[in-house]
């Protein structure tokens, strides 16, 4: 994509688009809330701070239009990162894995610069280009350094455009390469030394940023990147009700694009592996009445996805299509016990302590046993 | 009310604790120039008011009644007035402590509050009052909590001077007074929330207030400042005849009622420590009323301070980016100024950098700021004092100042109640009497020794209890919880101990909750197994004392399953010091597991089963673990010589073989003597051994028997001498095949190794 004229007002995808952006998506909602909002805008803004949150949180407006809402959870947190990014600091959100990081920040993207797609994929091999800008080598060889030969990466974008950049897994990126960001953030400008010239961001620009806080491996940010970002922790679902519906909801549609054959509700077996893990998560069981030892693994929303859908898979493909504890208990019993020493006495004594004596749960249970024995 | 009153008495509504409540009232009066401050609080403790020069708040008015106790079912016993420097009943006090003009309070005497039961036999009327008056004006202003609404209407006034420049030498900026549209919304209020006449005890609260202005207008004060929730504010304004007040204020219940300040503190004043009329972050108020400008910037540098007292690295730049952050979520939110809330979450994002756990402990330590007020000596006793003093002579137990030597029998009930009460003391920091340990000291004991002293701090160190509870037990009782709150798990059984000696059976219930809780989250197998022998302990106190000692047992038991289920990796790979202290926690527990019983102690002898196989545990821990199974029986002398050979063998590395021995044998060479079929395995393995490995074992065998004293040595020497007779006559057979290698002995063969193992054993006995 190059910073053109078309600028951040796009045409609308097309139909069979497998995906489209927050903004496509959404663009009514985005269009009503830019009509009913009579609040200062921060300068480059295309929403008052306080529409952004009503877009991302939902509500009402005075002409009838009901924005739905994108982000189910706290307020807070959704207002401190908008004041964040009002105060033109960066965003860093971090969380554990599936805690809708990425959702948030490109629904941020798309209400405060209408663009949700200045996105730059953190990986291992994220260069200082993907970062800052490159070359197209022909054009360099045939003509020069020149301006037309620089291609900019999203961030050189944003600057000389006055948006939002975003970053997502920005732990995964190496260290030296995070701290190309450091100069973007402080000085606000992108020196170009080959051509002799810099970018100087634009009122309106800002950084979202999304980083893991619980896996191990990761390329924390250092002390002088880390200073420039507020940060705001992504929690887990506030209730297991809240939970079970997000899971279910995501295992049968997975299940549909993995083409699984049709596998009779489990929601029993849901609401069980979520409530295993949330209690492991959380430290205490639902009611509140015992408390439990956390293992070292994350046992994310999305964990808890993924041990259903194997389930589903093992039940459809060698069970007899319903889907059983025997199913879940092996994918259960990895994703808890990560290291098998400490992890494996937490496990234990979960099922020894909550799981032997609950009522219903006594298949699971053995089944359970039978696994980490 | 009439024109020449309306002039004469200006009615203050306040919010109890409200620091911007305070300085309105604060700048209200020094306008006014009252010479006559009416304070909303019991009458009858209007004596207390000459003291309030020699208080440093947070400081309490204590009502209590003291023949009320258990009389009738439901009257309150004691009840708290507290007053905080931000509180503007407390400036009230404080401006006419300081310009000498007559105070008095005006509310009910606590003589007729503390008769009035709780429930309401008059009719049930505080549940059909609106739970918060303020919570309708805060939804009338779009506000969903009505404490914020207050804060940004009220509390955060005054707060807008801060930000112009020279604010300080601008009075003319300093905002108008408030309490006109207090008084005109609180009407508003009470006509649309609770119309009619108020409830019963209401109306007499606020007829008595009207008494009381009628009482100081005739005493002919010319300005009267009366300073009370803001609530009451209409029914003061609005002047019914005395005749209908004295009416309503005629054959009131009453109890005899005792008043007294006693100290205080932020943590009781805070809404969490369950004070009904308590506020959110006592902290923060404080530093809201106490900071001369700027309470924001204040505040996030003081957490900056905090943070780097923790070795965090927080920078001038992060303050200025909390402050900018907290500005513009106010402005995003709609509120006038930052709050509480939004210092909080820039704390939490800018300064502790998004971690949950930093920032939990800035506000933790901010939001309370924990203070200690104080009270003179010359205030009035408090009832624990005076309960103290009827157990002292109800006890025959006379505090002196000379240390005396007392023994306790816990058999006798006497005996039980001093030692209950002086634990108690203990408890509460009044180390009246400390125990001293018995000189012949046996586990269980029906003795308790003490030595018992009265030194003059122990008076304050029993004021400053009061604020625990207003007798000894109910004050035990509440510190000993809030000790539990804070206490890790070695802590809390240690604590249990303690709530079993004093007799503290609820608060032992709860600090026992709280132990189960801990031992959950305790990663640390060593820290169970250290918390488990108290518990085991104290039950066995219990049994000695009779009382129930079932939760104490359940919850070690609970305990001992734990260490059960991590004891494996825990012993694996420890360094020596380590190991040593494992080896003594293995044995206490062993103990402790012994005196629990039941399905725990099967389940520790299976995991001493699983822990003897397992490879990685050090030499020490792994002899000790044998030794207990032989000695529980669980081990059979066959396996056990197989083991001890194998563990000593030379492919084990010697430092471990030694240990591995020591740990066997335990430092306890008086076994040896009395335990026969120990000393015979021992016999038995060291005699089958070629002469190789008994030249590599001896030094470690040296090591081990040079621990003992000579008298053991000689004494396990004289035992082996008949042991070469004894055991085949006596048990033939009975060995395994070493046994019968062993009777084909080569004496002159046998005679080197025999002059060594006399050597080690001891010279004169060879």
């Amino acid at each position: 994509m190059t910073p053109s004229d078309t600028g951040p007002t796009r045409t609308g995808p097309p139909a069979d688009v497998l995906r489209p952006h927050a903004e496509q998506r959404h663009a009514d909602e985005l269009a009503a809330l830019a009509r009913a909002d009579d609040r200062v805008r921060p300068p480059g803004w295309r929403l008052s701070p306080w529409a952004v949150v009503t877009y991302v949180l939902g509500g009402e407006l005075g002409d009838g239009t009901l924005v739905s809402p994108k982000y189910v959870g706290d307020r807070r947190i959704v207002e401190v990162a908008v004041a964040t990014l009002a105060t033109d600091r960066a965003l860093l959100l971090v969380g554990a894995p599936g805690t809708a990081k990425t959702w948030l920040s490109e629904h941020l993207a798309a209400a405060v610069s209408g663009d949700s797609t200045l996105l730059v994929q953190g990986t291992a091999g994220t260069s200082e280009d993907a970062v800052r800008y490159g070359w197209d080598y022909a054009r360099l060889l045939s003509e020069g350094p020149s301006r037309r030969a620089l291609v900019p990466g999203p961030v050189m974008t944003a600057m000389a455009e006055g948006r939002l950049a975003r970053v997502e897994e920005l732990t995964r990126i190496p260290s030296e390469v995070q701290d190309a960001l450091i100069t973007v953030l402080s000085e606000k400008t992108l020196p170009v030394p080959e051509l002799g010239e810099e970018v100087q961001a634009r009122r309106g620009f800002n950084l979202i940023a999304t980083a893991n806080d619980r896996d191990r491996g990761v390329n924390a940010p250092s002390g002088a990147l880390r200073r420039r970002f507020n940060t705001v922790h992504m929690p887990s679902p506030a209730t297991a009700e809240e939970e079970v519906g997000i899971v279910a909801r995501r295992v049968d549609e997975m299940g549909r694009s993995l083409g699984l054959p049709e596998v009779s509700s489990g929601m029993e077996e849901i609401r069980r592996v979520v409530t295993v893990f949330r209690e492991l998560r959380r430290g205490a069981t639902e009611d509140g009445r015992a408390e439990v030892a956390s293992p070292g693994a994350t046992l994310s929303t999305a964990e808890a996805i993924s041990v259903l859908t194997q389930g589903m898979a093992l039940a459809a493909h060698f069970g007899d299509g319903v889907l059983r504890p025997a199913d879940v208990a092996a994918g259960v019993h990895g994703a808890v016990v990560r290291d098998p020493v400490s992890d494996g006495v937490v496990w234990r004594e979960y099922l020894e302590t909550v799981a032997r004596d609950r009522d219903g749960w006594g298949e699971f249970y053995r089944a359970c046993r039978e696994v980490s024995d | 009310m009439n024109t020449t009153d309306s002039g004469r008495v200006r009615v203050l509504g306040v919010r109890h604790h409200g620091p911007g409540s305070a300085r309105a009232v604060r700048t209200e009066l020094e306008d006014f120039a009252p010479d006559a401050v009416l304070v909303e609080g019991p009458s009858d403790a209007d004596p207390l008011l000459s003291l309030v020069g020699g208080l440093e708040p947070p400081v309490a008015l204590l009502a209590h009644a003291p023949g009320a106790r258990g009389a009738r079912s439901g009257p309150r016993r004691s009840a708290f007035w507290p007053f905080a420097s931000f509180s503007p009943e407390w400036q009230a006090l404080l401006y006419a402590h300081e310009h000498g003009c007559d105070v008095r309070f005006c509310d009910l005497p606590a003589s007729v509050s503390l008769a009035v039961e709780d429930g309401g036999s008059d009719g049930g009327a505080p549940l059909a009052r609106p739970a918060d008056p303020l919570a309708e004006l805060a939804a009338a202003a779009g506000y969903d909590d009505a404490e914020r609404w207050w804060d940004d209407t009220i509390e955060h006034r005054g707060r807008e001077r801060d930000h112009l420049p020279n604010a300080r030498s601008a009075p003319a900026l300093a905002p108008p007074s408030p309490f006109a549209a207090i008084a005109e919304a609180m009407t508003e209020v009470r006509a649309r929330t609770a119309p009619g006449p108020p409830p019963l005890h209401e109306a007499r609260r606020e007829a008595h207030m009207r008494r009381a202005v009628r009482s100081a207008l005739r005493a002919g004060h010319a300005r009267i400042a009366v300073v009370c929730g803001a609530w009451h504010v209409p029914a003061l304004l609005q002047r019914p005849k005395a005749a209908e007040d004295a009416a309503l204020l005629r054959r009131m219940p009453r109890v005899a009622a005792e008043t007294t300040w006693i100290p205080w503190s932020h943590g009781r004043l805070s809404a969490s420590s369950g004070y009904g009329a308590g506020v959110r972050a006592p902290g923060w108020y404080h530093h809201l009323f106490s900071a001369p400008d700027r309470p924001l910037e204040r505040w996030l540098s003081e957490a900056a301070r905090l943070l780097r007292a923790e070795g965090e690295h927080v920078s001038t730049a992060h303050v200025i980016e909390g402050v900018r952050l907290c500005e513009a979520l106010a402005a995003l939110r709609g509120r006038p100024l930052p709050g509480l809330d939004e210092a909080g979450e820039a704390v939490a994002s800018v300064l502790c950098e998004g971690s949950a756990l930093k920032a939990e402990r800035v506000r933790a330590a901010m939001e309370t700021a924990e203070r200690l007020g104080r009270v003179p000596p010359s205030v009035p006793k408090v009832p624990l004092q005076k309960d103290l003093e009827a157990h002292q002579r109800r006890l025959r137990l006379r505090p002196d100042a000379e240390p005396r030597d007392l023994d306790l029998d816990l058999r006798e009930e006497n005996g039980r109640a001093r030692s209950a009460l002086l634990h108690r003391l203990r408890m509460l920091e009044v180390d009246w009497g400390v125990p001293v340990a018995d000189p012949v000291r046996v586990l269980g004991s029906f003795h308790e020794r003490w030595r018992v002293a009265w030194y003059p701090e122990l008076e304050a160190a029993v004021v400053d209890a009061s604020v625990w509870g207003s007798d000894v037990a109910s004050a035990a009782d509440a510190r000993t919880r809030d000790r539990a709150a804070h206490a890790d798990l070695t802590g809390l059984t240690t604590l249990a101990e303690h709530c079993l000696k004093a007799g503290l059976d609820s608060a032992l219930e709860a600090v026992l909750d709280r132990a189960s809780a801990r031992a959950a989250h305790a990663s640390d197998t060593a820290a169970l197994m250290d918390a488990v022998p108290p518990l085991a302990r104290a039950a066995r106190y219990g049994d000695v004392r009779g009382t129930a000692s079932a939760p104490l047992r359940r919850v070690a038991a609970m305990l001992l399953d734990r260490v059960c289920a991590g004891i494996g990796p825990a012993v694996t790979n420890l360094s020596e010091e380590a190991a040593e202290e494992m080896c003594g926690a293995v044995e206490a527990v062993h103990r402790s597991a012994v005196l629990i019983g039941g399905a725990s102690e099967r389940s520790w002898w299976d995991a001493l089963v699983r822990l003897s196989t397992r490879s990685g545990v050090p030499g020490l821990v792994a002899g000790r673990v044998h030794r207990l199974l032989r000695d529980g029986g669980r081990l059979g002398d066959g396996e056990l010589l197989r083991r001890l050979s194998r563990a000593a063998s030379r492919g084990s590395e010697p430092q471990r073989a030694a240990a591995w021995i020591a740990g066997f044998l335990g430092g306890e060479g008086q076994v040896l003597v009395h335990d026969e079929g120990l000393l015979r395995l021992v016999d038995t393995w060291l005699c089958a051994l070629d002469g190789e490995s008994f030249g590599a074992v001896l030094p470690l065998l040296r090591r081990t028997f040079g621990g003992f004293s000579n008298g053991e040595r000689r004494a396990i020497a004289r035992k082996v001498r008949t042991l070469g007779v004894g055991p085949r006559t006596a048990s033939p057979g009975s060995e395994g095949p070493e046994e019968s290698e062993a009777s084909g002995v080569d004496l002159d063969r046998a005679a080197g190794a025999v002059a060594t193992a006399a050597l080690l054993l001891g010279r004169e006995e060879g």
